[in-house]
């Protein structure tokens, strides 16, 4: 009986879960200095919190949340088509993609 | 229970792929280990009901954004090792003490009453095809549109990008 409340997955766990997720991608972002990396960082990122509102919206009984989520994801397909562009520009003109090396507008 | 034992699986997979991405050197690992956590996240979306959702999620992460990161880890040549070196003092100290009480705050906000409010009544969620394009094309359709204008500016701005490089770099040869 105890094994088995405990064994209940609610949609707590996976906003704990989300929330795991959240700071691994933003220490990506922190720590890391290859942009390639950055960007994964800020996609894992917006994944995490879209399994927050597929969780919410399960556990609040509303379709929003997988709404919302497709909302989420043309806006992260979006970012990643212009970004990376602008990585492949800078990369050509720099040869590097360590964000280290793009220090032109520092006064 | 199912769910208990799926949610452990890719659970761990998920922050294993996470940390993986961060921790490699390799760029292609870093891709590796976030297409391990995306699919983890897949899972989830199933095993809370959300079908379509996830159907589309594999399709766009797997499908086409991770293509395109390997493509450009690809056509940028850095599959190679990089040396993690730090120029700023105290950045890797500051930044994980930060996340440490960042993570620890998201987790006690989620313990509170705002977040595990009162279950409203209703249907339980089944996030078919038909139930998701019932809401989008009703009440969200503005924003649906909109998100098709954004597509359109992202795809103008990509082949402006290369368009105007182009141009660029034909001046500079014509200049030297």
């Amino acid at each position: 009986m105890i094994v088995a409340s405990w064994c209940t997955v609610t949609p707590g766990w996976y906003m704990a879960l989300a929330a795991v997720l959240f700071v691994i991608g933003a220490s990506g972002m922190l720590l890391r200095r290859n942009a390639l990396v950055m960007f994964m960082s800020v996609e894992l990122m917006l994944n995490a919190v879209n399994l927050s509102f597929v969780a919410a919206g399960r556990e609040l009984n509303v379709i929003e949340g997988q709404v919302s989520v497709f909302f989420v994801m043309v806006v992260a397909a979006a970012e990643v088509v212009v970004g990376l562009a602008i990585i492949v520009m800078v990369f050509r003109r720099r040869s590097t993609a360590s964000v280290d090396e793009l220090s032109d507008l520092r006064g | 229970m199912v769910e208990f034992v799926l949610f452990v699986i890719f659970g761990i997979a998920a922050i294993y792929g996470g940390v993986t991405m961060v921790w490699a050197r390799n760029p292609v690992y870093s891709a590796m280990g976030l297409m391990l956590t995306l699919f983890s996240v897949a899972v989830f979306y199933v095993s809370n009901a959300g079908h379509f959702v996830a159907a589309v999620h594999v399709i766009v992460y797997a499908g086409a954004v991770m293509t395109l990161f390997l493509f450009v880890i690809m056509l940028i040549g850095v599959d190679r090792a990089e040396d993690f070196s730090e120029n700023l003092p105290l950045q890797r100290t500051l930044s994980l003490v930060l996340l440490a009480l960042f993570g620890a705050a998201v987790l006690v906000a989620g313990r509170l009453d705002w977040a595990n409010g009162p279950h409203t009544t209703g249907d339980p969620v089944n996030g078919t095809v038909e139930a998701i394009g019932d809401e989008l094309f009703r009440r969200w359709l503005l924003p649906f549109e909109m998100t098709a204008l954004l597509l359109i500016i992202a795809a103008a701005g990509t082949v402006a990008l290369a368009h105007f490089r182009r141009s660029q770099e034909e001046e500079e040869e014509e200049a030297s």
